[in-house]
């Protein structure tokens, strides 16, 4: 159990780092930090107690003691899919210093109302 | 030691850069044609793929990497990987399915079961191994189109923690 | 119907086409921007006749991919809810694209918008035919970053902002999707829709099944703009090119966020409208959005924050639960995503005209120069806004019906009275933007090309045809079907598992 509140204490500060922190670079890596709390929680589902990796290196191993194979997968798509978002927000980051001259939300604020 | 931003790093990693760029690239490849048998596959494979042409822009500098592969060269085999990989998906939709394993045969010895791959064995696994080069390719080039592309916007000199105060 | 019940192959289609044209236009359209237009518009085209084919459809259809049955494999499963969603996003697309051909000219490096654009409709139209929890996270991954590229695909200093304001936003929401996916996997270790509910049917827990309905409330509501959540859409859907403030708007809130919140909440969690919780969040969005909209100077924010509003009324729609409001929500879902749609391609015909402006006090008088714009915007506006006999006033009036008949007095009054404020800021938008006396500034305009105008008066035509739907034959083709499958509830994975071969 502690392992899983300490996957949760982890997404906190990922979305701590989201909410308040003012730099835009601080925002991208609690981003990155929520991701992975997310993919590490992928990881304890599939664990088993005692449980072996799910690769066959014989043919005479049976699947029962490894640990579950699927949320493997689901991770692996999980974090091609947060590297894209990270790379397009970093060159967006990128542009809005070189229109605004400054990283600072609180000084991003041309939209309002 | 002198650093000259402009032509990459110092001496010593130029030296060792000219003899781990070969060796990474080909451990990239191992990776993605053993994804069938060991953890990895097309998309870690793609990265490492990736990183070694990244390794050579870190240490010499963009235009050497440019030089290498080009922008427009990245861009199309990047499609390309794409394509492939469609292909092979529309190749299974005229056996069956889309994404069927078109390799699938029987047995003639035993009629009871199709055999669909030998296990541990390197030309096995159907259409996995095609769709772990297609993956390579796409990934690896788009990393590397990708990081050509952040690093062709240049501070003009200011220091990046401007108008940071935390 | 090219469809035999035994094999349906050409379900896969539907997103293996567009992502063919997404990379072949990035491949071959640097060479010259036409093949790039010829691809965006023929893609489209393919898949609303291929979507025509479906229509009527009764039973359920399933295809499995790579011939791995379920719960192996990931399958494709349409059914009526199915067909309606593929036939909105797809016609709505089309339309798009026969706009952007002339309305794209303005920006440069067209190739790329329609390899972006290919893109989200290949995540869209995978979101609404898949049976697969995991596979409807991907395709939702897919349409929602190519839309983060495409609101900032002018590159000004506030659409990078607000590109990067909805990009965080949602990135977060897509967290907690994922979180509550990796939660239903480990109690009912599947990931197929209809096993799912199945296994959620025979050992239920309700402990589960709330906390999963927070998390994907608190995911799926932040993509369809709920009030919570709503912060990002005024910023994001002004500043992206008016095709795709047409797309954002109009079906891919519907799309990636309604319909897969009420798949998953109707079919495989079996919670219908969570009690009161989607009514009160559906009230609130459509004072909200109401309210914000009187005060807005700027054409297209003003439209933004319409679309909050109505998307309130679908969401109390579906929050009573009982079948009446099932079939106002899906009917007031289809009617504002084609009038919507029509009126963000009206405010991009103004732009495009005025040389981007889009201030509401310098417009004005602008029905003289440019007829074809104002007399369709006319429609699109009475229609949201509620006029008979245009779809829009048949969808709101059913909704009123079914709150009435639930007892939601409240729910009804407010509804009428939020109306009411439709109806004015409509009325100022068109006073403000066509009526009026000309400015001088504006002496020399001209209507927009002939292709944008084309796209306008064929949304404006289904528009106005969409008040018939509520006849009894038209009734039971298009929405009946789909009433039914939502109705069935988590008699979903039974239909699915019977037509399996």
């Amino acid at each position: 159990m502690t392992e899983y509140i300490l996957c949760l204490i982890l997404f906190c500060v990922g979305l701590y780092a989201i909410m308040i922190k003012r730099n835009l670079i601080k925002i991208i890596i609690g981003l990155c930090i929520m991701e992975y709390s997310v993919n590490l929680f992928f990881t304890l589902i599939g664990y088993k107690h005692g449980g072996i990796v799910p690769i066959f290196s014989s043919l005479d191993e049976t699947p029962a003691r490894m640990v579950d194979p699927i949320p493997q997968a689901l991770i692996l798509t999980a974090i091609v899919i947060g590297l894209a978002v990270t790379c397009l927000i970093v060159a967006i980051a990128l542009k809005i210093y070189e229109k605004y001259k400054t990283y600072d939300i609180r000084e991003i604020t041309r939209l309002k109302g | 030691m002198v650093k000259r931003p402009e032509h990459g790093m110092t001496l010593i990693v130029k030296t060792i850069t000219r003899y781990t760029v070969g060796l990474i690239l080909l451990f990239g490849i191992y990776i993605v044609l053993h994804g069938h048998l060991t953890p990895g596959g097309g998309f870690a494979g793609g990265v490492i793929v990736a990183l070694s042409f990244v390794h050579l822009m870190l240490a010499f500098g963009r235009e050497t990497a440019i030089k290498k592969m080009s922008e427009k060269a990245a861009g199309i085999l990047e499609g390309l990987g794409a394509i492939m990989f469609l292909l092979i998906a529309f190749m299974g939709l005229t056996t069956g399915y889309f994404f069927y394993n078109f390799f699938r045969r029987v047995d003639t010895t035993e009629t009871l079961v199709e055999y669909i791959g030998r296990p541990f064995a390197l030309f096995s696994a159907g259409i996995i191994p095609l769709c772990n080069i297609a993956i390579c390719l796409k990934v690896g080039a788009g990393l590397f189109a990708i990081f050509v592309a952040l690093t062709f916007l240049k501070m003009n000199g200011d220091a990046a923690g401007d108008g940071e105060k935390k | 119907m090219f469809c035999a019940k035994e094999s349906c192959s050409i379900l896969p289609l539907f997103v293996a086409v567009p992502l063919a044209g997404a990379f072949l236009s990035s491949l071959l359209g640097k060479t010259s921007s036409k093949i790039s237009d010829f691809l965006g518009s023929l893609v489209p085209a393919i898949l609303v006749l291929l979507s025509f084919s479906f229509i009527g459809l009764k039973e359920v259809l399933v295809y499995k991919m790579g011939g791995w049955i379920p719960p192996f494999g990931i399958v494709f499963v349409v059914d009526g809810l199915t067909v309606l969603m593929l036939v909105t996003v797809n016609v709505v697309a089309l339309m798009s694209t026969i706009f952007s051909i002339s309305y794209m000219e303005k920006y440069t490096d067209k190739w790329k918008y329609y390899t972006l654009f290919l893109l989200m409709l290949t995540g869209m139209n995978g979101a609404v035919i898949t049976g697969d929890m995991f596979n409807l996270f991907v395709w939702l991954e897919i349409g929602a970053i190519s839309s983060y590229a495409l609101v900032a695909f002018g590159t000004e200093g506030e659409e990078l902002e607000a590109s990067f304001k909805y990009a965080v936003m949602s990135s977060v929401a897509s967290l907690f999707i994922l979180v509550g996916i990796g939660l239903l996997y480990s109690y009912t270790s599947t990931l197929n829709m209809a096993d799912i509910s199945r296994t959620l049917v025979a050992k239920p827990n309700a402990n589960l099944i709330n906390f999963v309905f927070i998390l994907f409330l608190l995911g799926f509501g932040l993509k369809s703009a709920i009030v919570p959540f709503h912060s990002w859409l005024p910023d994001a859907h002004p500043s992206a090119p008016a095709p795709i403030s047409a797309m954002l708007s109009g079906v891919l809130i519907k799309s990636l966020g309604i319909y897969a919140l009420v798949r998953i909440f109707y079919n495989v969690l079996g919670v219908a409208g969570g009690g009161r919780v989607l009514l009160v969040l559906g009230l609130i969005s459509m004072v909200l959005g109401a309210l914000l909209a009187i005060y807005q100077k700027d054409l297209k924010r003003l439209l933004a924050y319409s679309t909050i509003s109505q998307v309130g009324y679908i969401v109390f729609a579906f929050g009573l639960g009982t079948p009446l409001g099932i079939f106002a929500g899906l009917f007031h879902l289809i009617n504002h995503a084609v009038a919507k749609a029509l009126m963000f391609l009206n405010a991009g015909s103004v732009v495009y005209a005025t040389d981007n402006v889009r201030d509401l006090d310098q417009l004005g008088g602008l029905r003289e120069k440019m007829p074809v714009t104002a007399n369709t915007s006319l429609i699109g506006s009475m229609s949201i806004a509620g006029v008979p006999p245009l779809g829009g006033f048949w969808s709101k009036l059913v909704i009123i019906f079914a709150a009435v008949e639930s007892k939601h007095w409240a729910g009804a009054f407010v509804a009428i009275l939020v109306s009411i404020v439709t109806l004015a800021y409509y009325l100022k938008l068109q006073k403000l933007v066509f009526f009026g006396k000309l400015p001088v500034r504006w002496e020399n305009i001209k209507e927009s090309p002939v292709l944008m105008c084309v796209s306008m008066i064929v949304l404006s035509c289904i528009c106005i045809a969409l008040g018939l739907l509520l006849l009894p034959q038209l009734r039971s083709v298009f929405l009946d079907p789909a009433v039914e499958v939502l109705k069935n509830g988590v008699g979903y994975s039974k239909a699915v598992f019977e037509n399996i071969k």
